[in-house]
């Protein structure tokens, strides 16, 4: 790969050199010791370097690629492949909310164009505060408490568009 | 029947692994190093045990596949990626009950020889990769993991190996793949798992509600085992009901209880006192059932000969208000985007079909839309790389079938969609 994808799709602020933590190394050669080869490893150093940075990057998969002595074309394979690894940074709270079937029966539809409006951002935009994103999720396994959604890693469910303006006040 | 997969998720606190072994967890495990391996597998043959993931393959046979396979380097996969839409029945063993599963691990690895295993965790369930992470830890500190388990001379090592969104993981193949860091796309079979799986050593994949079956079925014995709910594929289930009833909820009953008394009896009903329209029985892949089949036992062999399957258990529930358009709008939409592209007649069959639903919810429809609609799946039907495709196309053929007038009313109607 050449460096005219710095440019192109994945976003990366222009002139800014990602610095990649000794931390950050560490908790990748741990993640390591659990398989037998270096490119099982693929996957948790992505979540490491997302987890830290709020998204992937090109110079991440560069650094995965280097890291773990798999060729960058499989690591960017790899990434670009699952849904959840982003290349964008979320907001402070990204809130991820179900539109699969149970949800979607039980009003799930009505919860987004809530979200939409009370935001003022469609799918996978940022406020202008910074505070919130959002997007929309198949199946996060909640059904028994649908319409359902994440903010960060909790859990909401049984939702109405008052409890929604109820639970946002409480992440800043 | 008395609780057995769900017995310690209700006791507070039931995650840590002081009130755990106070209730019963790692009990069975001197039991099962009492027998030799092997025993432990027929054991669990003789039990009749079928894999709760969807597929229903004989969880002793498959064990007896892996242990025969000459080697010592073998490996036990467990599958927590549950992704059919509508399930959410691991979810209780992962978060309340983590060292039922571990338990199961520990034995079932001792049983095929494999010293080593991972747990393929879903990402969108952040909250029990920490209570797996801590639950793991302290089963080591305990010595239930590591080495020279009990002092019998067993290792076993275990982690969580977490996913990034991918449904089709949920295959054994493709979530092979994905554990050794690769885009998450099936297999070719054979070689089966059972011979050459993660990085090409013998594999077992289990689902966690199969593997926190082996505790229970071991400790009270093959015979007792396969004598509750339904003979053909007998022992406890955990079924996950949500949509449109009073107490949706995970319910662990006999397999083989009819979905009249799991919706009536156990949830209570359908919401509202409206009608009951629809059913899907198993999760987003099974075909949809109407009330006509309310008596239907929900177990493997009944529900294929209803025209249906058990898949993972999940049952969704729809009332009289619900237009099945929708319902297979929705589950389309999610197959189209969960394909995972490797195969033509699912990746271009699956945004075929959406884009003609698509059409539908912008109240565009035609009627020669639904012959479309079945051709489609016709394309797809029997010529997929995996059984994704088959799954895709469940929701729009068992829609057509029992409700076209669904589909004639939307078209003539030329209604629109929340698309």
């Amino acid at each position: 790969m050449s460096d005219q994808h710095e440019e192109g799709h994945f976003c990366r602020t222009a002139g800014e050199k990602i610095m990649f933590s000794d931390a950050i190394i560490q908790s990748i050669k741990k993640a390591q010791q659990r398989y037998p080869d270096q490119q099982s490893a693929v996957l948790p150093a992505l979540h490491i370097i997302q987890k830290e940075y709020g998204n992937l990057s090109y110079e991440a998969m560069r650094f995965v690629s280097q890291q773990l002595r798999v060729p960058e074309s499989d690591v960017f394979g790899t990434a670009t492949f699952y849904s959840l690894y982003r290349w964008k940074n979320p907001g402070r709270h990204q809130i991820q909310i179900c539109h699969n079937l149970s949800c979607s029966l039980l009003g799930a539809e009505t919860m987004i164009a809530h979200l939409e409006k009370k935001l003022g951002v469609c799918e996978g935009q940022v406020t202008k505060d910074g505070r919130f994103s959002f997007i929309r999720m198949e199946c996060i396994g909640r059904c028994d408490g649908a319409p359902a959604m994440l903010v960060g890693d909790d859990y909401h469910g049984e939702l109405t568009p008052e409890k929604i303006d109820e639970i946002l006040k409480k992440y800043e | 029947m008395e609780k057995m997969l769900l017995k310690r998720v209700d006791i507070p606190n039931s995650a840590d692994i002081d009130v755990a072994m106070k209730n019963g967890a790692y009990s069975t495990l001197a039991t099962a190093f009492g027998m030799r391996p092997l025993d432990v597998v027929s054991e669990v043959k003789r039990a009749n045990l079928r894999g709760r993931g969807g597929a229903g393959f004989p969880t002793g046979l498959k064990w007896e596949l892996c242990s025969r396979v000459p080697g010592s380097l073998k490996y036990l996969l467990c599958n927590a990626d549950e992704g059919e839409p509508g399930t959410f029945k691991d979810r209780f063993i992962l978060l309340q009950d983590p060292h039922l599963l571990i338990e199961g691990m520990v034995i079932s690895g001792f049983a095929i020889g494999a010293e080593r295993g991972y747990i393929y965790l879903r990402y969108e369930y952040p909250t029990a990769l920490v209570v797996l992470e801590k639950a793991i830890e302290q089963a080591y500190a305990k010595g239930y993991l590591g080495k020279n388990i009990l002092g019998k001379g067993v290792n076993f090592d275990l982690s969580v190996h977490r996913g990034a969104g991918a449904y089709i993981c949920g295959e054994e193949t493709a979530l092979i793949e994905s554990l050794e860091g690769k885009r998450g796309q099936p297999r070719i079979r054979p070689p089966f798992p059972a011979s050459q799986g993660a990085w090409r050593k013998p594999t077992v994949i289990n689902n966690v509600e199969t593997l926190s079956n082996i505790p229970y079925l071991l400790a009270m014995g093959a015979d007792a085992y396969a004598k509750i709910g339904e003979e053909t594929s007998p022992g406890p289930k955990l079924y996950g009901v949500s949509g449109m009833v009073n107490k949706p909820g995970v319910y662990e009953l006999p397999m083989g209880t009819t979905l009249r008394e799991i919706i009536y009896t156990h949830c209570g009903g359908i919401r509202g006192g409206k009608k009951l329209k629809a059913i899907i029985p198993g999760g987003a892949s099974t075909p949809i059932l109407t009330e006509q089949h309310l008596d239907v036992k929900m177990d493997f062999n009944s529900l294929v000969s209803a025209g249906s399957m058990l898949g993972s258990g999940a049952v969704m529930v729809m009332d009289e208000t619900v237009n099945l358009v929708n319902v297979a709008y929705v589950l389309v939409r999610f197959f189209a985007h969960e394909s995972c592209g490797k195969c033509t007649p699912c990746r271009e069959g699956t945004s075929w079909l959406y884009q003609v639903y698509q059409r539908l919810m912008h109240g565009e429809g035609r009627l020669e839309d639904i012959d479309l609609l079945l051709y489609i799946c016709d394309t797809v039907k029997g010529k997929c790389f995996c059984p994704l495709g088959e799954g895709a196309i469940q929701p729009v053929l068992s829609s057509i079938k029992h409700f076209r007038g669904d589909y004639e009313q939307w078209i003539k109607e030329g209604r629109r969609g929340q698309a």
